[in-house]
């Protein structure tokens, strides 16, 4: 490590740039948490060395990556179903006055309604299933990303889609050649919170009615006042979170965004 | 065959505010026409009108095609921007505009085509890494490559500094003479119109519609430089000293070195 910082710290801008800029405030957060927790000695409050054993441990008997995967399932079939939902409606009535002002009302309505409201109802009308519980997820999210897509339709650039027209490009084409590529920051945005969104509301959805999941073994730990096992798995979800924006979102927007000079 | 029929007897804006009225030209296949008239006389209007972009008009348009057992004539555009999708390669924006089956043996082609109009080897760069007389030269060939029977243009050397905009205008001549497309060149520039064209068009301000009908008796290749060209632009003008203003009231006997075909009266 003394040898990585030594160049890294030859100038301040230098070290700005380089990755220690990301990693040395997580490294010294740690520390400060140590030391608080060995000094202060409060069952609330455990120290990083036992969170990470906990994780550890619950790694080695699989319970942990069973619990994230039942998890991660849900928030990938509520994300892909909200994106999709989310984007038509955005679409339609960003280009239609009249879808517009059709489904405008419900628009403002499916934004503000608190999540637990349509988490209890999706639980109360459907049963305590798998089903309800992804569709509350679902319908929490599609007003968000509707939004968001719908500004983006509003600003699509007619003389772009003039072309296509005069070129006599097939709807297909229009649609993946001119009108999506001018969607991709709004779709980016709307990704972004809706991953946000949504891995907050699939744990309360599994708080409530699921017997698996991440929310499931969090209201365990609360009900034994296990902080230790709390943290463990905040922490495992933490860097799945990291993950998916290391690994998928940020290459992907990086490739995407390739032509932006 | 006219290759382009034009019989517009009104066209009003949303606002109800008349841009053209009783509007009527022919152009030949092989064409090259050149409208020239004020600004705000309903030019842009009148392309978009004959490229189908806006329907809302009372009168008719008539494309026809060469070739007999084609649905629908081609049309090229080249707009007063270039408008490239800036998230398309070079080589992607040409493509693009190909039927899918004419890519796989367009593919090799292109690569000669756009060593043709200057960029060789510019095919895998996006239109933001090339300067606006190289983007513009893309559209060129965009508009080029669907082997338009008629082309459009909308002021599209615009802006450009005028060495560039002399390149674009032969290199345009160039192309035409390969594969004659009627082309409907739109200016405010009598001398870029003079330049290129066989025949002008010259239009009244709005609501527009035909005020001379000229024919332009050049040799080619021209540039805007040459003095014939120049001499036939001095003529013109001071025959009609306010043509440019898109008003037609002859000031001399003297007749210009063309021939004008019909003059409205004003």
């Amino acid at each position: 490590m003394q040898q990585a910082l030594k160049p890294a710290l030859e100038s301040g801008a230098q070290f700005m740039q380089g990755r220690w800029a990301r990693i040395l405030p997580v490294l010294l957060f740690v520390c400060v948490w140590q030391v608080l927790a060995i000094t202060l000695e409060s069952k609330t409050l455990p120290p990083p060395s036992a969170v990470i054993s906990t994780l550890w441990h619950e790694l080695r008997t699989g319970d942990l990556l069973f619990h994230l995967g039942m998890t991660l399932r849900r928030v990938g079939f509520s994300f892909v179903a909200a994106m999709l939902i989310g984007v038509a409606l955005g679409i339609l009535m960003g280009n239609s006055k009249n879808w517009d002002r059709l489904l405008d009302t419900f628009l403002i309505l499916g934004l503000n309604i608190p999540a637990l409201v349509i988490i209890i109802l999706c639980y109360i009308w459907f049963g305590l299933s798998e089903t309800a519980a992804v569709l509350a997820v679902t319908v929490n999210k599609i007003p968000m990303v509707a939004i968001s897509l719908r500004e983006g339709a509003r600003a699509v650039d007619k003389n772009l889609l003039q072309v296509a027209h005069v070129y006599r490009l097939s709807r297909r084409e229009t649609f993946f050649k001119v009108y999506l590529p001018q969607l991709i920051p709004y779709l980016f945005g709307s990704a972004r919170n809706g991953l946000a969104l949504i891995w907050k509301i699939v744990l309360v959805v599994e708080l409530l009615g699921r017997s698996n999941g991440v929310g499931f073994q969090i209201g365990s730990y609360f009900h034994f006042f296990d902080i230790t096992g709390i943290l463990a798995y905040t922490l495992a979800f933490a860097l799945v979170i990291f993950g998916v924006e290391a690994l998928v979102l940020r290459p992907l927007e990086t490739y995407l965004n390739r032509w932006r000079t | 065959m006219n290759s382009l029929t034009v019989d517009i007897r009104r066209k009003a804006y949303p606002n109800g505010c008349c841009a053209i009225e009783n509007l009527a030209f022919a152009a030949q296949p092989g064409e090259f026409v050149a409208i020239v008239g004020p600004s705000g006389a309903g030019k842009t209007t009148l392309l978009n009108l004959i490229a189908g972009l806006d329907r809302k008009m009372e009168g008719s348009i008539a494309l026809h095609s060469e070739a007999a057992l084609q649905l629908a004539p081609a049309i090229g555009f080249m707009f007063q921007e270039p408008r490239l999708m800036p998230w398309l390669t070079v080589q992607q924006n040409l493509e693009m505009v190909l039927a899918p089956h004419a890519r796989a043996h367009q593919a090799a082609s292109l690569q000669d085509l756009l060593a043709l109009v200057g960029l060789p080897g510019c095919g895998a760069l996006f239109p933001g890494q090339l300067s606006g007389g190289m983007q513009r030269r893309v559209a060129l060939l965009r508009a080029f490559i669907v082997e338009p029977d008629v082309l459009l243009m909308d002021e599209p050397f615009q802006s450009l500094d005028a060495p560039t905009a002399e390149q674009l205008r032969v290199l345009l001549q160039e192309l035409w003479q390969r594969t004659r497309p009627s082309v409907l060149f739109v200016t405010h520039s009598l001398r870029e119109a003079l330049s290129v064209a066989d025949r002008i068009l010259f239009l009244s301000s709005r609501p527009s519609r035909i005020i001379l009908d000229f024919a332009v008796d050049l040799q080619r290749p021209r540039t805007i430089e040459d003095l014939s060209v120049q001499q036939l632009h001095t003529s013109l003008l001071d025959r009609y000293p306010q043509l440019l203003e898109g008003r037609i009231t002859p000031a001399q006997e003297k007749p210009p070195s063309g021939t004008a075909l019909h003059a409205a009266k004003a």
